[in-house]
């Protein structure tokens, strides 16, 4: 039995990005994972956090032997990335959030029988299996319908059956709640825990930018940005980190031009955060004590921003990742998204 | 031979899970395609009209009578041409934008398997479409079929279609690795090709050099066999002796097998290093 589910070393991937055919020379790299060290146990719920274009995509697909790495090593399974691919599938399978896979003129039952003859599963017990899982998802009686004909939500609780259909000792899920409600985004953590204790010789990889899912699902955390990972540790300890700081949630009328960057040279100010609503603003700040509280006040009526309530909280995934990172995941996304 | 899951159940591997696989991708094809009648228009009735207006004209001209059992047998053709063209050479590529080729790569079957899968699947559902042309145009102008040898006949069908759909996997990669361009090109020969396979007339009315260069695409010798086989004059119109069609046939199954193998493992190792093949456009 191999020490490891899963164990990289030094694991980079740089993507080399062409011009125009005319212009054969490479003209820049991106990095998209460098010096990754992860060693995950097996029987673990391991999770990667991190916003769009952390990487969190690219390590699973190092990891899925869908992908090389440019440096470092990977092992899956007690195996090598690179040099053994083949003994590594028969051990896993992946689900990603909003795939659109399989074909719509076939049943549910017929797409996921489809997949699991990929992985040698003999039809009786894939039969047996699949019709359970659909029942553990809550969509048994749709196992006739054309897969053209589901929901976005319905699709998903598919995708999740087709990857623990095949029984796999390494699961990947790549944002599985991605486009679900808030009931069928609890039913599938259940599934997971459950498939999870119900094995301990399995062991599941799962990347999620939503902060709450990674801290009630994950046995440990890593939190990636820009293809680093910056932490790695429990939920619990990673916020720890942050018990001697005092964590303050801010509604403000809007800011009237005030920097964060002025609000972080404040004494006492360790990090701030803004998600800027509908006639005002949400600043989350975390300061070295509460009595720098005052001086936050200060600065923000002698800007002539209202306070329209505080609050204060005990450390949150999301303070973790804004104090490794400066910034709030919803501030990268949206600033991503504007190029 | 077999393994063992996380929960202790047996799964197959080596030669079953390889025929195992090809039998699932055949799936969507030979029932899931059926769901959707559409092909009925696309794949039966238009070209049904080509057959009928090559029928008309060579009546027209007062052309042999065999000429109207040579243009049925070659619209039934078209129907396997059109299939390894269009959908077979395409379904990579459409696999990868819809998210299917990863999970293809990352599964422990061979991609062998998945392209043997959907050459079959292909294959077993043109077999309907080509019966359907062959029955309504037989019925339609009276063909009369002599069929001298059944068994060569069927061993010259089978082998047609080894070698025509051993193309469409090779064309399967080339298109998955050149996209669009690869798109163009045979949208470009889509016609020319129609012409020399010799569709509608026997390819000994080409030059002997465009027909011999025309043999590269299997369906212009298997054409040529089948007819010789099915009418009573045939071999007086054929190209080159059944015998030798079938050996050439034979030898471009090999080619086609082995080259859509090379290419597919090129493209996989391509995909694995650039991480470009299955990533879908957005």
């Amino acid at each position: 039995m191999p020490p490891y589910a899963i164990e990289t070393e030094a694991l980079g991937r740089i993507y080399k990005i062409r011009g125009i055919k005319k212009e054969k020379a490479i003209r820049r790299e991106l990095v998209a994972l460098a010096d990754v060290n992860l060693k995950i146990e097996q029987g673990e719920l391991f999770g990667l956090l991190g916003p769009n274009g952390a990487g969190k995509t690219t390590l699973i697909k190092i990891l899925t032997t869908l992908l090389a790495p440019t440096s470092g090593m990977a092992r899956v399974a007690g195996f090598d990335v690179t040099g053994s691919p083949n003994l590594i599938r028969p051990c896993i399978n992946m689900v990603s959030g909003g795939e659109s896979s399989g074909y719509g003129l076939l049943t549910v039952r017929e797409n996921l029988w489809m997949f699991s003859q990929f992985y040698g599963v003999p039809s009786k017990e894939a039969y047996h299996r699949i019709d359970e899982l659909l029942k553990r998802v809550g969509i048994f009686d749709r196992r006739h319908t054309k897969s053209s004909d589901l929901s976005t939500g319905l699709r998903q609780k598919m995708n999740i059956v087709r990857g623990f259909m095949t029984d796999p000792q390494v699961l990947f899920l790549d944002e599985p709640t991605l486009g679900l409600d808030v009931g069928a985004s609890r039913e599938v953590r259940g599934l997971i825990r459950e498939w999870l204790d119900a094995n301990k010789s399995r062991t599941l990889l799962l990347t999620t930018h939503y902060m709450v899912e990674a801290d009630e699902l994950c046995d440990r955390v890593a939190i990636i940005n820009e293809g680093r990972v910056l932490a790695c540790d429990t939920p619990s300890a990673l916020k720890q980190r942050l018990q001697q700081d005092a964590l303050f949630e801010i509604e403000t009328t809007p800011l009237n031009g005030l920097s964060l960057a002025n609000l972080e040279t404040q004494p006492g100010v360790r990090k701030v955060s803004c998600q800027e609503v509908d006639g005002g603003a949400t600043l989350n700040f975390i300061l070295k004590e509460e009595a720098a509280l005052a001086v936050v006040i200060n600065s923000l009526t002698a800007a002539r921003v209202n306070i329209k309530k505080l609050s204060k909280h005990e450390p949150t995934l999301e303070d973790v990742f804004v104090e490794l990172v400066g910034h709030s995941m919803a501030d990268m996304e949206r600033s991503s998204m504007n190029g | 031979m077999g393994e063992q899951d996380a929960a202790g159940g047996k799964k197959n591997t080596g030669w079953r899970l390889f025929w195992q696989s090809v039998i699932a991708r055949s799936y969507p094809r030979i029932i899931g395609q059926q769901r959707d009648l559409s092909w009925m228009l696309f794949e039966v009735i238009m070209p049904l009209g080509s057959v009928i207006a090559y029928v008309l004209v060579y009546r027209a001209l007062k052309a042999p009578e065999e000429y109207v059992g040579f243009v049925v047998i070659g619209g039934a053709m078209t129907a396997f041409w059109m299939n390894v063209l269009w959908s077979m050479s395409t379904q990579l590529y459409w696999e990868k934008e819809q998210g299917n080729l990863a999970l293809y790569i990352m599964a422990p079957n061979s991609m062998m398997s998945i392209l043997l899968g959907m050459a079959l699947g292909g294959m077993v559902a043109t077999i309907l479409r080509a019966v359907v042309i062959v029955l309504l145009g037989s019925l339609m102008f009276g063909v009369q079929y002599v069929v001298v040898s059944p068994f060569e006949m069927f061993a010259i069908f089978m082998i047609s279609m080894v070698a025509l759909y051993g193309m469409g996997m090779m064309f399967a990669s080339a298109f998955l690795l050149f996209g669009r361009e690869a798109w163009a090109i045979s949208d470009m020969i889509q016609e020319p090709v129609n012409l020399i396979t010799g569709l509608y007339f026997p390819i000994k009315s080409l030059p002997f050099w465009i027909a011999a260069a025309a043999s590269v695409i299997p369906l212009t010798l298997g054409l040529d066999a089948m007819r010789q086989l099915a009418f009573p004059s045939g071999f007086k119109l054929g190209f080159l002796s059944t015998h030798v069609e079938m050996l050439v046939l034979a030898g471009l199954s090999v080619i086609f097998l082995v080259g859509a193998k090379l290419l597919l493992d090129y493209t996989e190792k391509l995909a694995i290093r650039e991480g470009r093949v299955t990533e879908a456009r957005r």
